[in-house]
């Protein structure tokens, strides 16, 4: 083991850049597949969640289906899934970036569990507000959008918190398909420095202020949107 | 592309992915008995009440549920050799991270349900002469557990799913022996296709199961 070599990161990789440069660069990857994916896991969960909560009962099972489906296979295979599988079924698929296919299947993995909270958070509401809102003549559409949304999404913030800070940690199980994030750029680099350590250490330090920023971030959010009179309200 | 299933057969089921299932399951049973066990003592060091108790616990909890289970995987394999003096296998080195990793998030769920059992049944074990050791073991755990036998069931569910992670150090688990099978016969996307309706009968199945477990202890209760 010996002493501490930091400088290993001011190396050259051979490549024409330092260790330091291309682990920022694989932060970048990090961030942007966290983000992309979480914005495709907003939109198909909160679809998803939606859906389980309406007297139809079709949307029902769909989204029922969904939620299981994505819920109970593990996010490597299901990457794998992405990877391997999806395009050699769909060849039109073929040339979609390896970047774009973990971005879904990072995205639809956490819709599942997005798509639970949102269900959670529109069945808290007392039922009364879906009949005063249908009973003030506003479509079903529309009581969503005006009457039961908007309370249920500030209601789940929380464990929305969590699970952004949990994509942030998951985005790490894309190493698989060699995207160059930094759990990529960790075992490459071990492999080619042998100063495990340093790096190691280094890259857990910029997954701890990610999830550290989105938690600061979210927190804001739950501040700028809280509804006046509620108990959490200040 | 033809999807061609014909060349799976026992045979392949046996030289295959059968040692990876077992090592599957054997990982999964052992981290949940070990993570549960060490979960527990840490929930209550964490509700001892003395701060060099209660602080190194948060601590243990805290790092470790904050940083990526791949990069816990990847520093004890780092790790571990490098405190022992000789190398260790990718299956041992993957038994002992997800111990030490489940335990945190069992902790958790272990603290959760010891908070759940009320005030008054402590303050009779210690009006009918009990130590704390005894109130404990006799009173408080057993309830916890019961209580929250649904969800440590599920975290084991989850943790069975995480042991897919062990591709990081090259451990042979359930799905490296459909990825070996598919190379083998070079049939890649039909194993891969496989491993995914395998781990979803399975933790679907079980997920059903802890559904019926948590309606009849609701009952119960």
């Amino acid at each position: 083991m010996g002493k501490w070599d930091w400088q290993v990161f001011l190396r050259d990789t051979g490549g024409g850049e330092t260790y330091l440069r291309w682990m920022m660069s694989a932060w970048g990857w990090t961030i942007s597949v966290a983000v992309l994916s979480l914005i495709v896991a907003l939109v198909f969960g909160s679809l998803m969640g939606i859906l389980r909560t309406t007297p139809n009962r079709f949307f029902v099972f769909l989204g029922n289906a969904w939620t299981e489906l994505f819920r109970n296979i593990p996010l490597l295979v299901q990457i794998f899934l992405w990877y391997h599988v999806i395009p050699s079924i769909f060849l039109t698929l073929r040339n979609v970036p390896s970047f774009v296919l973990v971005v879904f299947a990072l995205g639809f993995f956490t819709s599942a569990r997005i798509s639970e909270q949102v269900r959670a958070g529109i069945q808290s509401l007392p039922k009364g507000q879906t009949y005063a809102g249908l009973a003030t003549g506003l479509t079903r559409v529309q009581t969503y959008r005006y009457v039961l949304l908007p309370m249920a999404f500030r209601i789940i913030i929380p464990p929305l918190t969590s699970e952004s800070m949990n994509i942030i940690k998951n985005t790490s199980v894309a190493f698989a398909v060699s995207i160059a994030e930094l759990t990529m750029f960790a075992m490459q680099a071990q492999e080619e420095t042998s100063r495990g350590i340093e790096i190691y250490l280094a890259v857990t330090a910029l997954y701890f202020v990610s999830a550290f920023a989105v938690n600061r971030l979210a927190a804001l959010i739950e501040r700028r949107v809280q509804v006046p009179g509620l108990l959490g309200a200040k | 592309m033809n999807l061609d299933f014909g060349f799976f057969n026992w045979a392949l089921v046996q030289s295959f992915v059968l040692k990876g299932l077992i090592f599957s399951v054997e990982l999964t049973i052992i981290a949940m008995l070990g993570g549960i066990a060490l979960g527990t003592v840490i929930a209550l060091m964490r509700l001892s009440g003395k701060p060099w108790l209660a602080l190194p616990a948060a601590a243990y909890v805290n790092v470790l549920r904050s940083i990526p289970l791949v990069m816990v995987i990847l520093w004890f394999f780092l790790l571990i050799p490098l405190f022992l003096g000789r190398p260790l296998g990718a299956e041992t080195s993957a038994i002992i991270t997800f111990t030490v990793f489940e335990a945190a998030y069992y902790s958790e769920i272990m603290r959760a349900g010891i908070q759940s059992v009320s005030k008054g049944q402590v303050a009779a074990g210690y009006a009918v002469g009990m130590t704390y050791a005894q109130c404990m073991k006799l009173i408080v755990l057993p309830q916890a557990f019961r209580n929250m036998l649904p969800v440590l069931l599920t975290q084991t569910i989850i943790l069975f799913q995480d042991t897919s992670l062990v591709y990081a150090i090259g451990a042979y688990d359930l799905l490296k022996g459909f990825e070996v099978a598919g190379k083998n016969f070079n049939r890649p996307v039909e194993t891969y296709l496989v491993a995914a309706i395998v781990y979803f009968v399975i933790c679907f199945s079980l997920s059903m199961a802890v559904r019926r477990l948590q309606r009849k202890i609701a009952i119960i209760r």
